[in-house]
């Protein structure tokens, strides 16, 4: 028998955690993000390897939210059109509630409320799937086994959202002015015809980008931009979760926040740099 | 770069390895060999470091001193691409079977060689069932994790290592969680593949039958150290005061 106890340590190793503040622990959280982004949209080359996977996160994406973005669209588009009809009315104006509508719904509502009910049911179902392969050592399998888990379980997220983000934003921004115009009809004495027109005539095209209206494009870009940063968002902290269920938990709230917080700054200057700059 | 492969060598040496968390020290000047075709048991308190050093010998944590080598290369100063190769040749069998719980048994022992390789599907296939069959679980593809026992996940844990052929397989605890007589039929599995297949083992593990089963040599850790190492036999009869502590041998 080999008494291994004379092997002594050179030296005694203690590595003290690193105290942040809060602003770097900020900037590190976010650079992580940029960095998982980047490192992700390095592997778009294995989208054609991935696209089963991809289908899948945009069918499940689309069957998750598609009724909740019909029933929040709908009566987005009716408070928008009840409100400004209300003002109009006064002044009246109430020929402008579908442009009104139109252009709200187009540049604003739809990509917002889609990307928020995005956050809040496919990136907390991302952040809580991925969470739970962290904490049950999933995540290390694949490692050990050699396995791109970003090629694997980030890049069929990021693409599905991002695809499937501006098909549901166009799908808002439909039953949002349809909601407009049966305020506009049934409270405001607006008929169908004028408010259908006025709606039409906002969203006229511009004659660029395949002759879709401004409005329509800026608002599924950002559709777009906000599927990607939901996903990215929702991977890292699901990476992230340690500890079990609390981890898991910690991990969804905060992708939810993160994303809608994110969701909000982004749409910020979005806005600017299309429309002002 | 790093030193290229070595037949002589051991196929694991950890080399005054250190490794803390925060302020929690784990591993204080750990250093042990594991021979080629040799199955070497780590034996020692729960939280001293057993699972941290398989960790250490797979290249998923790296020691903060000290060196790890696999197969005669450090795996610590091993590139990307190097760490991917060496863990072809090695295996890793997870306490609770870390199992990948949207796809099915023969997908998760598929998932390397379709990652990994350009083999057909048919061959794939071919090759997942052969290894279904080498752990006694062939009609098992179909199954999902939630549907299996943990017996069967490790058995599962067990087929996914073992499918790419590797040359050392690393063992966490294979007997966490079973009743004893499903820890029989792993330990039995474990000792028939080293037989079959020769490949070289690490098993972290407290429970001494399976130690029994399958162990060519035991070492004990504590306190980041190994404290003793020995033939099973020899092992259990000793008289090393800290093996008498923690067989409660002490008191007698």
């Amino acid at each position: 028998m080999k008494d291994a106890s004379h092997i002594q340590p050179a030296e005694e190793v203690v590595i003290a955690p690193a105290k942040a503040s809060g602003f770097t622990s900020f900037l590190r959280a976010e650079g992580e993000r940029v960095e998982l982004l980047l490192s992700t949209l390095r592997r778009l080359g294995h989208i054609g390897k991935r696209s089963r996977l991809i289908y899948e996160q945009m069918f499940l994406s689309g069957i998750q939210t598609l009724h909740v973005v019909l029933l929040v669209g709908l009566f987005i588009g009716m408070i928008v059109s009840l409100q400004t009809g209300i003002e109009l009315a006064k002044l009246g104006q109430q020929d402008q509630i579908g442009t009104i509508v139109a252009i709200s719904m187009a540049r604003e509502m739809g990509p917002f409320i889609t990307a928020t009910i995005l956050a809040a049911t496919v990136g907390s179902a991302i952040a809580a799937e991925l969470g739970t392969m962290s904490v049950s050592n999933e995540l290390d399998a694949l490692e050990v086994m050699s396995i791109d888990r970003l090629s694997l379980l980030v890049l069929p997220r990021l693409v599905g959202l991002a695809l499937i983000a501006p098909l549901l934003t166009l799908v808002c921004d439909t039953i949002g002015i349809i909601g407009g115009a049966f305020v506009a009809q049934a409270q405001l004495n607006v008929g169908y015809e004028m408010y259908l027109t006025s709606a039409i005539d906002a969203l006229r095209p511009t004659g660029l980008l395949l002759n879709v209206p401004k409005d329509l494009y800026a608002g599924l870009l950002k559709a777009l931009v906000f599927g990607v940063m939901i996903a990215t968002i929702a991977c890292n902290e699901g990476f992230k979760a340690k500890g079990g269920a609390l981890g898991v938990g910690r991990a969804t709230r905060a992708s939810v926040r993160d994303a809608i917080i994110g969701v909000i700054v982004i749409n910020y200057f979005m806005t600017w740099f299309m429309y002002q700059a | 770069m790093s030193a290229p492969s070595n037949n002589t060598a051991p196929v694991i040496r950890f080399s005054d390895v250190h490794k803390s968390f925060g302020e929690k020290k784990i591993l204080a000047g750990f250093s042990m060999e594991l021979e080629k075709g040799q199955t070497l048991a780590i034996m020692g308190p729960s939280g001293v470091g057993k699972s941290v050093t398989l960790k250490h010998a797979i290249g998923i944590l790296t020691p903060d001193a000290g060196s790890v080598e696999v197969f005669g290369q450090e795996i610590s100063k091993a590139t990307r691409k190097e760490l991917a190769e060496m863990r072809k040749r090695m295996g890793y069998v997870f306490q609770e079977g870390a199992l990948i719980n949207w796809l099915s048994v023969g997908d998760n022992v598929a998932l390397p060689l379709r990652e990994n390789t350009d083999l057909k599907e048919d061959e794939i296939r071919e090759r997942v069932q052969r290894r279904l069959e080498l752990v006694h679980i062939p009609d098992a593809w179909e199954l999902m994790p939630s549907e299996i026992s943990g017996g069967m996940k490790k058995r599962v844990g067990i087929a996914r290592a073992l499918i790419t052929d590797p040359e050392l397989i690393l063992y966490d605890e294979p007997n966490a969680g079973l009743d004893p007589e499903i820890a029989r039929s792993i330990n039995a599995l474990i000792r028939e593949l080293q037989e079959r297949l020769g490949v070289s083992s690490l098993v972290v593990e407290h429970r001494i039958d399976c130690i029994r089963t399958v162990a060519d040599e035991v070492l004990f850790l504590d306190g980041g150290k190994a404290v003793v190492q020995a033939k099973p036999e020899e092992f259990f009869n000793s008289s090393h005061p800290r093996l008498a502590r923690f067989f409660g041998k002490d008191s007698a």
